[in-house]
């Protein structure tokens, strides 16, 4: 499998189109805290995506019929604003979206203490107001620093980050023109300080060693990601005594 | 606040973040016992008192305990009890049996309907974290004017001040009567000016209340005070 076409993605000098190596990642941008009216929210950009995430909660779960006993539930909207990508997206959910926010509730929960709040609900928004290919992952990062922000209990700070294949090579971080025409994508969601991995999806091929490349890229990625995180949320309350 | 940590700096750590080793130390709230090690559950300041590692979070929901006076709002009505948000994850159970009035079954909406706000006692906090409410206790009643504003539940200590000493001087100030709801309602009661005031007042605890500055701020918006402009 070679990708669509004759796309050339990886330039003579080893670089990638946009000037990056292989094991280079977007810049990373995160700011917590932006919203008055969330409980908890933060805006990460990633390269060229822009996504905000706002918490509210815990509170009490509505219809009761999605009540846990014994934990709370975690409810994601991820949503791509119509302005998002040069073509127009239709607003409201679709088939995409609903994934999106069922994968990202599912590493959520993984990470959050939901025993602590059994019967309530915690409401995470995810809007990408710009997106340039992984949007999924860069939304993943902004639910993990809003809620933080609103005090919710974590084990970890969970970060989405992706690698992927392109002209038989292993990148880190895909940008638009990789992830269309690249061979292979990996994003997944790591818990930096254990080393767990609490999501991942593949789309295309990769062998086992691609694999085990991509993980290894995935896992410095996020490990960089996490510094701008905590340094997101000490600069939130810096000057504070308690 | 120097949380037992007698003038040594306090460390701000966020979830996941490890605060040192488990052995002979106990975990307090906040905090998680991992592998030999103690792990921060929330962004907060850690705290260690008495062998106890614990974390001050930052930001906090209610969670309910019983006898906290707290301002809550109708969300529910049904025949003999009313369902109220006392701004936490769990809805309070307001039974006619505990309202301050003698309810006819069926008659629970003509005394309070939804969105009306109250302030009432934690009478009772299950395991199962059902909360139950009441309204019979000296000063309870339904709150029929003034305006209700929020603080987080970590700051609510910042706003009462040492022995009631900052909401004394806010109450002082803006001449309002002040209740401060365990749930981090505030209700607030007055003209409008000392209200506006007041609002500016809580803004600044919501905004300041975890910096040093805070009361260099909020002494310099008491000179402002509709009460000391007036004088």
């Amino acid at each position: 499998m070679a990708g669509y076409g004759d796309v050339k993605l990886l330039r003579d000098d080893g670089l990638r189109l946009d000037g990056r190596k292989i094991d280079e990642m977007r810049p990373v941008t995160i700011e917590a805290g932006i919203l008055p009216a969330a409980d908890g929210s933060a805006m990460v950009t990633h390269g060229l995506n822009v996504a905000v995430a706002a918490v509210y909660g815990p509170m009490e779960a509505h219809p009761r019929k999605i009540q846990r006993q014994d934990r709370a539930v975690i409810d994601v909207r991820y949503n791509m604003a119509p302005f998002s990508t040069s073509d127009r997206i239709r607003p409201g959910f679709n088939r995409r979206s609903r994934e999106i926010s069922k994968v990202t509730a599912e590493a959520l929960e993984s990470v959050v203490l939901v025993e602590r709040y059994p019967r309530s609900k915690i409401r995470v928004e995810i809007e990408i107001l710009a997106a340039e290919a992984g949007t999924r992952c860069v939304g993943l990062t902004a639910a993990a620093v809003a809620l933080a922000d609103a005090g919710i209990p974590m084990r970890d700070l969970i970060v989405g980050v992706a690698s992927g294949k392109v002209e038989g090579t292993v990148v880190l971080d895909l940008d638009k023109a990789e992830d269309n025409y690249g061979q292979a994508d990996l994003p997944v969601g790591i818990l930096p300080n254990t080393g767990e991995v609490a999501f991942l999806q593949m789309d295309g091929d990769l062998s086992p060693e691609e694999f085990n490349l991509a993980m290894e890229y995935n896992f410095k990625a996020a490990a960089e990601i996490h510094l701008v995180m905590v340094d997101a949320l000490k600069r939130r309350y810096e000057g504070g005594e308690n | 606040m120097s949380n037992g940590q007698n003038g040594a700096e306090l460390r701000l750590v966020t979830p996941g973040m490890a605060i040192g080793p488990s052995s002979g130390m106990r975990v307090g709230s906040g905090a998680l016992a991992q592998n030999d090690t103690i792990i921060a559950t929330r962004l907060g300041w850690v705290k260690q008192l008495n062998n106890t590692v614990s974390v001050d979070p930052i930001n906090s929901a209610y969670m309910p305990r019983s006898g906290d006076l707290i301002v809550a709002t109708v969300a529910e009505v049904r025949n003999n009890l009313w369902f109220m948000n006392v701004n936490g994850p769990f809805q309070g159970l307001l039974p006619m049996s505990l309202a301050p009035w003698k309810v006819e079954f069926g008659a629970a909406r003509q005394h309070m309907g939804i969105g009306d706000v109250v302030l009432a006692r934690v009478q009772e906090v299950d395991e199962c974290h059902n909360v139950v409410l009441t309204m019979k206790g000296v000063g309870l009643r339904r709150l029929n004017q003034g305006s209700v504003h929020s603080v987080p539940i970590t700051h609510i200590e910042r706003l009462r001040g040492e022995g009631n000493a900052t909401i004394q001087r806010l109450r002082e100030a803006c001449d309002c009567r002040i209740i401060v709801g365990e749930n981090g309602r505030v209700w607030v009661d007055g003209d409008a000016e000392g209200i506006a005031w007041a609002r500016q007042a809580i803004d600044l605890v919501q905004t300041s209340g975890h910096k040093k500055t805070f009361e260099a701020e909020l002494s310099a918006l008491e000179n402002n005070a509709p009460k000391n402009g007036d004088a």
